[in-house]
């Protein structure tokens, strides 16, 4: 990551949310997680315009540890839902910075950023499309852009899924 | 022409004393036998009452692959209808979930019905007139269940008038929905936080199976629990234990753990693991809940209720209960290779909310379609639906611990890694597969 000038420009925002979608797309896991603060969650709601990450169930609300736990799992020698592995794709849409949301305080050195997707996930002769919008939460961190947060609203969100192994 | 139809004897030759042939995981026409049978003439789960509080709310689901709606009748009781309209065929309704008000209406032609299935009211009912319409089925509503059982909350039907009465095919198995609603300081239940939808390629059975399989987290869930458990190894020494990795851990815990933590046997199917001990048992306590079991229930009985950590119970035919972590799986078939599982998460009313968080998180990590222990298991099952389409080889065992003095005994607790309890489950397929073959013949 090049170093920054504070506050950070709309080209900056939007390179990093390229950046960090290209890393999953190269399943570089652990370049992308270092991406994230060590306070970061990565969640995807079941429903529609969820609230509660805690009192109603999600796809995955998971920690940094809990995100560890998945990157070295994809990467261990009897993960055998990996033999052989998935690959997958994000095709964006053009990332926009959310100025309207509360989280996002520029002064503050706080970012949001919202980018939609469509996200291929393969494996063996399988290829699976979702579809749906990113919305990253960045702070600014030692001179870089970090997560806090990234929130993947599925449009399908409550359908019934099979695996789901990468990350979104 | 199928191998099976009409043969009992065919059916009860595909389970062995240790064995079952892999037809009944990969033959379609069994399965379809199973849908006219095994579903019909056992009690199969339909819903949660508190899911239709209010005369007129309904919900709609499967009973094996008869289309039903669950609602609860203007007399406050909960009813099974069957979700066709008598009419044209059209299912009267459409939504997961919802409230009809006094009646359903048909959206193709307004025929309406109450919610008990009678038939309401008709359009234009004079075309009917001397039709003979009273004399076909149109006429008499909507086509109901009427055997329908709400135990504690927990609504169950048999489709089938042919069969064993509630408290007969169930027995003592009830003690863990029981030990479930206890568990709730106010003594009952709500479905709470949304349902996981997990699609599988595999037979329903590979799943029930699963369900009392303790011979397999060590192995298949290396992966995820073991990793989990890696990690969590390498947080600086003092930091406190996250309740994500105590909900892991356990599921690498070694076979004697398992063997030791017990498996009751219990008639027609159903029966549990953990019986002394179980991967549920060790978890942290939730602040204030305790104090509020007290209050409702008195130490001794708090004790009891709480000291009983059974870990996963079979309802035969389709669902696990897991009455510490108050989740209830559903495993619905949908054709030979292919199940959809859903995953239920319950508040225990009057308990604090922190109960509901773990459960919920307990779900994420291991039964949704996200979820790497999700992962490990359905991969398993994939590749034996695959596997079991070889030629070169016809049965899979389910040997383990096998002794032939387990015929005929019930109510048994016995060796946690012992697969009597997966025979169990096999000997009740063929029976009530073959049941109502031998009424009709």
């Amino acid at each position: 990551m090049t170093s920054l000038t504070s506050p950070v420009s709309e080209q900056d925002l939007i390179a990093f949310v390229y950046t960090e979608t290209r890393l999953l797309d190269e399943l570089k896991f652990e370049q992308w997680l270092a991406l994230y603060t060590d306070d970061a969650y990565y969640w995807m709601p079941l429903a529609h315009d969820q609230e509660d990450p805690r009192l109603h169930a999600s796809l995955m609300y998971e920690d940094k540890l809990l995100l560890q736990v998945r990157v070295e799992r994809l990467a261990g020698q009897r993960t055998f839902s990996q033999q052989p592995k998935s690959r997958c794709h994000h095709l964006l849409q053009h990332p926009t910075i959310e100025r309207d949301h509360p989280d996002h305080q520029p002064d503050q050195g706080r970012y949001v950023v919202r980018a939609a997707f469509h996200y291929v996930e393969t494996r063996q002769d399988s290829q699976q499309l979702y579809a749906g919008w990113s919305t990253l939460h960045l702070v600014e961190h030692e001179g870089a852009l970090r997560i806090r947060l990234k929130r993947v609203d599925l449009v399908n969100c409550d359908a019934a899924f099979g695996n789901i192994q990468l990350f979104m | 022409m199928g191998n099976y139809r009409n043969n009992p004897d065919a059916i009860r030759a595909l389970v062995r004393d240790t064995e079952v042939h892999k037809d009944l995981f990969v033959d379609q026409e069994l399965f379809e036998l199973e849908m006219e049978h095994l579903y019909s003439r056992t009690w199969v789960y339909v819903g949660h009452d508190s899911q239709v509080p209010n005369p007129g709310d309904f919900i709609t689901t499967t009973v094996g692959d008869e289309p039903v709606i669950m609602v609860r009748h203007s007399d406050r009781s909960v009813r099974v209808l069957i979700n066709r309209c008598p009419h044209k065929g059209t299912m009267v309704a459409g939504d997961a979930c919802g409230n009809t008000g006094k009646f359903f209406r048909c959206p193709y032609h307004a025929w309406t019905f109450k919610t008990d299935g009678s038939p309401l009211s008709i359009p234009l009912k004079k075309g009917y007139e001397n039709t003979g319409l009273e004399q076909c089925e149109a006429s008499r509503g909507m086509a109901i269940v009427a055997n329908v059982r709400n135990h504690r909350g927990f609504v169950f039907c048999r489709l089938s008038d042919q069969g064993e009465d509630f408290e007969t095919f169930f027995g003592d198995a009830l003690s863990t929905l029981d030990n479930m609603v206890d568990r709730a300081p106010q003594g009952r239940l709500e479905v709470a936080g949304g349902v996981f939808r997990y699609m599988h390629r595999c037979n329903w059975k590979m799943l029930v199976d699963n369900q009392t399989d303790t011979c397999h987290p060590m192995v298949a869930h290396e992966s995820s629990a073991g990793t989990a458990v890696r990690v969590w190894e390498q947080a600086p020494e003092g930091t406190p234990k996250p309740m994500a990795v105590e909900l892991y851990a356990p599921f690498i815990s070694p076979y004697e753990f398992f063997e030791g933590m017990g498996i009751r046997v219990w008639e027609n199917g159903h029966g549990h693991t953990g019986v002394s001990d179980s991967i549920h048992a060790s978890y942290s306590s939730i602040p204030g809940y305790w104090d509020a079991m007290v209050a409702a229930y008195g130490e001794d009985r708090t004790k009891a209720i709480l000291g009983d950590v059974r870990h996963n119970t079979v309802y035969f035919p389709n669902i696990m209960v897991k009455g510490p972590i108050q989740t209830l799986r559903i495993f619905k078939p949908l054709a030979a290779d292919r199940t959809l599982v859903e995953s239920w998460t319950f508040r225990l009313v009057g308990a604090p909310d922190l109960l509901l968080e773990r459960t919920l998180m307990y779900n994420r990590l291991i039964n949704a379609p996200t979820s790497v222990v999700g992962h490990d298991d359905l991969e398993m099952y994939e590749r034996a639906q695959d596997g079991l389409r070889t030629r070169a080889r016809s049965w899979v065992n389910v040997g383990r611990l096998y002794d032939p003095a387990e015929h005929g005994q019930k109510n048994i607790v016995t060796n946690g890694t012992n697969e009597w309890q997966m025979r169990n489950q096999y000997r009740a397929w063929a029976r009530y597969m073959t049941q109502g073959m031998e009424d009709a013949a």
